[in-house]
């Protein structure tokens, strides 16, 4: 997969996103803005396009260092109860601090997908049988105890339907206005990038990583606040979009190989990429209706990795 | 305390716990009120038994403590199923639907989709169980996305008929589905206990077990599709209780300390019809109705989970 | 007899074992050696029914192991493989006790706790038959296990590295027991075993394998020998004679 085939189908897939809507706009229209087309641009068309492609890139990314921390190809915010975490989190927020500004729900949601992610890392130093495919059966019975958690406290206060509205991925409510909170991402993915060997150093294990001269703890602390800061940001703005941090680092590693510097780049176009189609998918099927990106990448994503569970079994 | 002891407490716990749901506070008419209680509690013991039953099974085939069998996915389809129905044909075709097809509907669409999960992973061979454990969890998480999606499109009103199946509840089994299940239960039970001499041995995990003779692959089939069976059959009857199992099981490993299948199938049955019986009496008596035991269960199952993958191997 | 006919195994598109043929002799000890890789543990789980073979067939007594019953086998042939961590807490005299498994279907009848009795006796595992496995060290864990097959009774015994992670003094212990079982109550072993002064001292017959072939077999005064070393592991090793026994310096 060479990175400029992924370039070009991003610029294609950008493209066809900002022309694609209910509002009739044409390429040809941009020399010729109305009034109310610009206003749909801008408002609606662009900021959708760029939070698209922020939260495709930052969710590959971070599902990438996570499987380099634990070294383990199955694990990601979906499956090591870091989205359950952030998600009991808003609940909580919502409850606790009725009044709440986004950014302070995203901090509380940060704090328990920080929390919950730590929770899962010990788990895993106690686990004693390694087992691949194990390791994210952990995280996901996790994960559904926090979901029940979660759980417990909405139907007591009948927020069950709200919080699963809220919180299914969906691009459809992202206007001006609303979305600039994922721009946090941003610098995150950047520090993600220069930390990136480390975090495959440290996933070797402590004693190796420290034979190295790597502060252990340091580097896997950073990590996992990188992992729970992105997966609250983008569960706030957008909400969940199952498997995407597991789905696209696979893909990559197995054409590109685990050497990070050389696959980041590309799990970062790819993750867009793959967003962005998905997006398009959804808006183009039921036309004018729109099917949200959680439903979306949630079927094609699950079909993508039980493929790459057999096929990892077939090769192994 | 002798083993006999603790089956005796057990025993004595659960019979009270069922009596005092049955009698306690009785006001009306007995005639009325005591045969519908009756019914209450034995669509309990029924399901707290095959619930309890296939998960300690479940754990010993896959040499495992912490995990629970409706995670292959079966709750999640059951999610979908109950939200299908409303979504396609509106909230009053649940009621005007004849309980006994939805009921008939759920538990085979289950069975189906468990025994076609192992079948296409059985296939190769070798396949660990962890791997089909893993598919299934991942085609939960598949039904659990279009299930959310349905959800948000529902109107609140509606919506109110899916969550109440979202959580087990005994309170509106019929007569007819009770005597069905038990039936169907009992027969799977019956067809199983050849098997249950096995138990023990397959404790020790595959190699061993194959060493000393037992024909592994047949076996583990026939008790994954008994385990699949009941909590398909439980599960259609009430409704999830995804965490009762795991609670039960590591309470009876707890309390009775041994390996022996013989002692922690009946001990766990037991913990779990107290569970229920007393969880419900209190919810229904003492919070009354304030919320369902599911949630309680569920809630106090993954407390009890997280806890135990914390002390797991410490020693 | 154990008769391996051109038995072989693939996983995926690389291939463990190429169809090899091998006999192993009753009322032996036999040593599968070779390097890393060779293809003996994967052997040895195909004679005993652990894994399926690809193609050929295994003998045993004449009967092929496909058209035995596995209950039967039990009763026959048993292995110990060597990674044997268990979910489950035992006490040692419970995990002898399974070893009576194929006989009692789980209802052990008196004798067939005289054979548990003396399979723990033979090991030497008197003192700590109530402790519970994760009690134990490294070597006594081992030890239990060969008490449990043992007890398994059976005139097959194959093992799988049994030594591994024993400290010197145990590895004599188990080897002697192994010789002893061959001389005293007539069984046939089979082991996997790595540090060929062991195979030396104790086997009769060893099976060299290299890359999923058998580059030869022999008795062992044969096969312990610069020539046939130089050709299983790609390096030259002096064999001396020290009292009765061959002895192979390969540390420098």
């Amino acid at each position: 997969m060479k990175k400029r085939y992924l370039w070009l189908a991003l610029i294609a897939l950008s493209i066809t996103s900002v022309f694609v809507g209910v509002k009739n706009i044409t390429p040809l229209d941009l020399f010729s803005l109305t009034e109310a087309q610009q206003h749909i641009l801008l408002v609606s068309r662009l900021p959708r396009l760029i939070s698209i492609i922020i939260a495709g890139v930052s969710m590959s990314i971070i599902g990438l260092i996570m499987q380099q921390l634990t070294r383990n190809k199955f694990v990601s915010p979906t499956t090591a109860g870091t989205m359950d975490s952030a998600r009991l989190g808003i609940l909580v927020a919502m409850l606790l601090f009725t009044s709440a500004s986004p950014l302070e729900k995203m901090l509380v949601a940060f704090v328990f997908a920080l929390a919950g992610t730590f929770i899962f890392m010990r788990i895993l130093d106690k686990v004693k049988y390694k087992d691949a495919i194990f390791i994210p059966l952990v995280g996901l019975m996790f994960g559904s105890i926090i979901g029940s958690v979660t759980t417990f406290f909405a139907y007591k206060h009948d927020l069950i339907q709200n919080i699963s509205s809220w919180l299914q991925g969906d691009f459809s409510m992202v206007l001006k206005g609303r979305y600039e909170m994922l721009y946090i991402s941003i610098p995150l993915v950047i520090i993600a990038y220069l930390y990136a060997n480390r975090f495959t150093i440290a996933g070797m294990g402590e004693e190796f990583s420290t034979n190295l001269g790597l502060k252990y703890k340091q580097v896997v602390n950073i990590g996992l606040i990188l992992v729970a800061a992105v997966t609250s940001v983008v569960l706030l703005t957008i909400g969940s979009i199952p498997f995407l941090g597991l789905i696209i680092p696979n893909i990559v590693t197995i054409y590109m190989g685990d050497n990070l510097k050389k696959v980041l780049p590309h799990t970062a176009l790819l993750g867009a990429v793959f967003v962005l189609a998905c997006d398009i998918l959804g808006r183009v099927i039921i036309y004018p209706y729109e099917i949200p990106i959680g439903l979306t990448v949630g079927v094609i994503g699950s079909g993508i990795f039980v493929y790459l569970l057999v096929r990892r079994r077939a090769f192994a | 305390m002798t083993l006999k002891w603790k089956f005796s407490l057990l025993a004595a716990a659960s019979a009270a716990c069922a009596l005092l749901f049955i009698f306690w506070n009785v006001i009306g008419s007995w005639d009325y009120v005591v045969p519908r209680r009756s019914l209450k509690i034995a669509a309990i013991i029924l399901t707290g038994g095959a619930i309890a039953f296939s998960t300690v099974v479940f754990q010993t085939l896959t040499n495992n403590r912490i995990l629970t069998p409706s995670i292959i996915g079966l709750d999640s389809l059951y999610m979908l199923i109950q939200t299908g129905i409303i979504f396609l044909y509106g909230s009053a075709s649940i009621n005007m639907l004849n309980k006994n097809i939805n009921f008939f509907v759920s538990a085979v669409c289950m069975i189906l989709f468990a025994g076609l999960l192992y079948r296409f992973l059985f296939r190769r061979e070798g396949q660990s169980i962890y791997f089909l454990l893993l598919v299934g969890i991942i085609l939960g998480t598949f039904f659990g996305s279009v299930t959310t999606f349905m959800q948000v499109l529902l109107d609140p009103n509606e919506f109110a008929i899916v969550q109440d199946r979202m959580f087990a509840s005994f309170n509106n089994v019929n007569t007819d589905l009770l005597v069905l299940s038990v039936i169907v239960v009992a027969l799977v039970s019956l067809y199983s206990l050849r098997f249950t001499k096995y138990l023990d041995v397959l404790s020790l995990g595959r190699e061993h077990a194959v060493n000393l003779g037992v024909n592994y692959d047949h076996v583990v089939k026939r008790l994954l599709m008994v385990v699949a069976v009941l909590i398909s059959v439980a599960t259609a009857l009430v409704g999830p209780i995804t965490f009762l199992g795991l609670l039960v099981a590591n309470v009876a490993y707890q309390f009775f300390g041994t390996y022996r299948h013989s002692v922690l199938i009946p001990g766990s049955m037991l913990i779990s019809i107290i569970a229920l019986t007393g969880g419900q009496f209190i919810v229904e008596r003492i919070f009354t109705f304030s919320t369902t035991l599911s949630v309680i269960i569920n809630f106090v199952g993954g407390v009890y989970f997280i806890y135990l993958l914390l002390r797991e191997n410490k020693s | 007899m154990i008769e391996v006919k051109n038995v072989s195994k693939k996983y995926g598109n690389k291939t463990v074992v190429e169809p090899v043929s091998v006999n192993v002799a009753k009322g032996k000890i036999t040593s599968f050696i070779g390097p890393n890789g060779a293809g003996k543990s994967t052997l040895l789980s195909m004679m005993s029914r652990l894994i399926t073979k690809d193609s050929g067939e295994v003998l045993i007594d004449g009967v092929e192991l496909g058209k035995s019953k596995s209950s039967d086998l039990a009763k026959k042939i048993s292995i110990l493989k060597q990674s044997n961590h268990l979910n489950v807490r035992l006490s040692v005299r419970d995990l002898v006790a399974f070893g009576r498994f194929p006989y009692s279907q789980g209802r052990l009848s008196k004798e067939d706790w005289v054979f548990v009795d003396e399979a723990i006796r033979y090991m030497e595992l008197d003192d700590m038959q109530e402790k519970f496995l994760d009690q134990l060290s490294g070597g006594q864990k081992q030890r239990a296990f060969i008490a449990m097959t043992l007890a398994q009774d059976t005139e097959y015994i194959l093992l799988d590295e049994p030594l591994n992670n024993l400290d010197m003094k145990h590895s004599v212990q188990i080897m002697k027991v192994l010789r002893r079982l061959v001389d005293e109550l007539g069984k046939t072993i089979v082991i996997v075993i790595h540090d060929i002064n062991f195979a030396s001292c104790y086997s009769d017959h060893i099976v060299a394998l290299k890359n999923g072939r058998i580059v030869k077999e022999g008795p062992t005064d044969e096969m312990i020998d610069t020539d046939v070393l130089r050709e299983v592991y790609d390096m030259d090793i002096p064999v001396q004679t020290i009292g009765d026994h061959k002895i192979c310096v390969y540390f420098a």
